[in-house]
């Protein structure tokens, strides 16, 4: 067979073609294990479970909004911020990884003044370990990350302080220490690290605790207001809550998936 | 040789300059291991100790990587066939109790600064 110059060319150009968006044709299709990860959805990190581990598909936490009421509140937010030295400060520097907000903050979509008054008017808000995080998907060194239990985890040591993720999170959920929060910290629980100036901090599903086998400090104090436990499992005790009782999440329009459901 | 003056001026402060930490630490004494404290409470560390003395630094930050991004929280030993949790506060410093007598002795006196304590906690240094 001849080849004409003509026919070459065409050859040519759609090869090249091919070539050129070759790079982009892997960025969109990899990146992680299933097809939809890759430039659209953040890439999860493989979970090691060790032997005492508490184990799950899909961690997630359901909170009873009718079962909080004012030292509920106060136990779990101390016991927090205890168990992971978080600094009490005052005025807009502060940080929080759970705290109490009015109901009307926390659901735009959902609520509207016409509630029953018997209802309560504040819950508690912390990281909603998204699906599909923002603040995974905007940080520039990987320091925030999403693992194969679905917990958005923060590698504190890799924080640069950039606080895209407090711009990409629609939720508030994450707090930057302006300062050295040491001097801030009324007891300071050894096992667990502080975190210096410049970087950001919020909730992490008490992912320490999991590794040895202990639910979530939040949880334990709770009496029964917070629930927890794997979504991908039908009789898990979430599951069930969710399937008795009404519940909304956090502005689940805006696509992240919130894991965080509170029943109304 | 032009500018000869200039030029050998010039060499002579170069040299005296560039050999200052040679001549300025003559008849200073020699560098001594700083002795450290010893640990009453186990054996054995969690591997041999020319080992630790000479790799400690990456191997903490192997365990932070492992533990922080992989949730891989047991360490096997090659030593002995025990697993120890990597943990510098709960393994590390739970035998080496004292900071200030064993970690700061050797990072001083070859003038490291590692930043492990900007976060983590020496424990000793709660009770304070």
């Amino acid at each position: 067979m001849k080849t004409v110059r003509r026919d070459f060319l065409k050859v040519a150009a759609v090869t090249a073609f091919g070539w050129g968006i070759c790079p982009t044709v892997k960025a969109l299709a990899s990146g992680g294990a299933r097809p939809s990860e890759g430039l659209f959805f953040a890439s999860r990190h493989a979970v090691h479970v060790g032997p005492n581990a508490l184990k799950a598909q899909r961690w997630a936490m359901v909170i009873d909004t009718t079962k909080l009421n004012e030292k509920v509140v106060q136990d779990i937010v101390q016991v927090c911020h205890t168990t992971h030295n978080v600094p009490d400060i005052s005025g807009q520097q502060n940080i929080k990884w759970i705290w109490e907000a009015p109901m009307e903050n926390l659901f735009l979509d959902d609520l509207h003044e016409f509630q029953p008054e018997s209802g309560a008017k504040t819950a508690l808000a912390l990281c909603n370990h998204c699906d599909n995080p923002p603040c995974v998907r905007v940080c520039p060194t990987k320091a925030t990350f999403q693992r194969e239990d679905g917990i958005v985890i923060m590698d504190f040591h890799r924080c640069i302080g950039c606080r895209y993720c407090m711009a990409g999170c629609p939720y508030g959920s994450r707090s930057f220490n302006f300062q050295d929060p040491r001097p801030f910290i009324a007891k300071t629980t050894p096992d667990f690290p502080t975190r210096t100036k410049g970087v950001v901090e919020k909730c992490e599903f008490c992912a320490e605790r999991l590794a040895e086998g202990k639910m979530p400090a939040c949880v334990e104090v709770s009496e029964g207001a917070l629930a927890f436990g794997d979504l991908a499992d039908p009789e898990s005790e979430v599951r069930k809550l969710l399937a008795e009782r009404f519940s909304i999440r956090r502005s689940p329009t805006l696509g992240t998936n919130p894991c965080v459901y509170y029943l109304v | 040789m032009y500018h000869k003056s200039k030029i050998l001026t010039g060499l002579a402060v170069f040299i005296i300059f560039m050999t200052y930490p040679f001549w300025n630490n003559i008849g200073s004494a020699a560098y001594v291991r700083p002795e450290l404290e010893k640990v009453k409470k186990a054996k054995e560390c969690v591997e041999s100790v020319e080992f630790m003395r000479a790799e400690h630094m990456s191997m903490l930050n192997e365990w932070r990587d492992e533990v922080v991004r992989d949730a891989s929280h047991e360490y096997h030993s090659t030593v002995n066939n025990s697993v120890y949790q990597k943990s510098l506060t709960k393994t590390c410093m739970d035998c080496h109790e004292n900071k200030d007598k064993f970690c700061d002795k050797c990072h001083d006196s070859v003038a490291v600064d590692p930043y492990c304590w900007d976060c983590h906690v020496d424990p000793k240094g709660v009770q304070k």
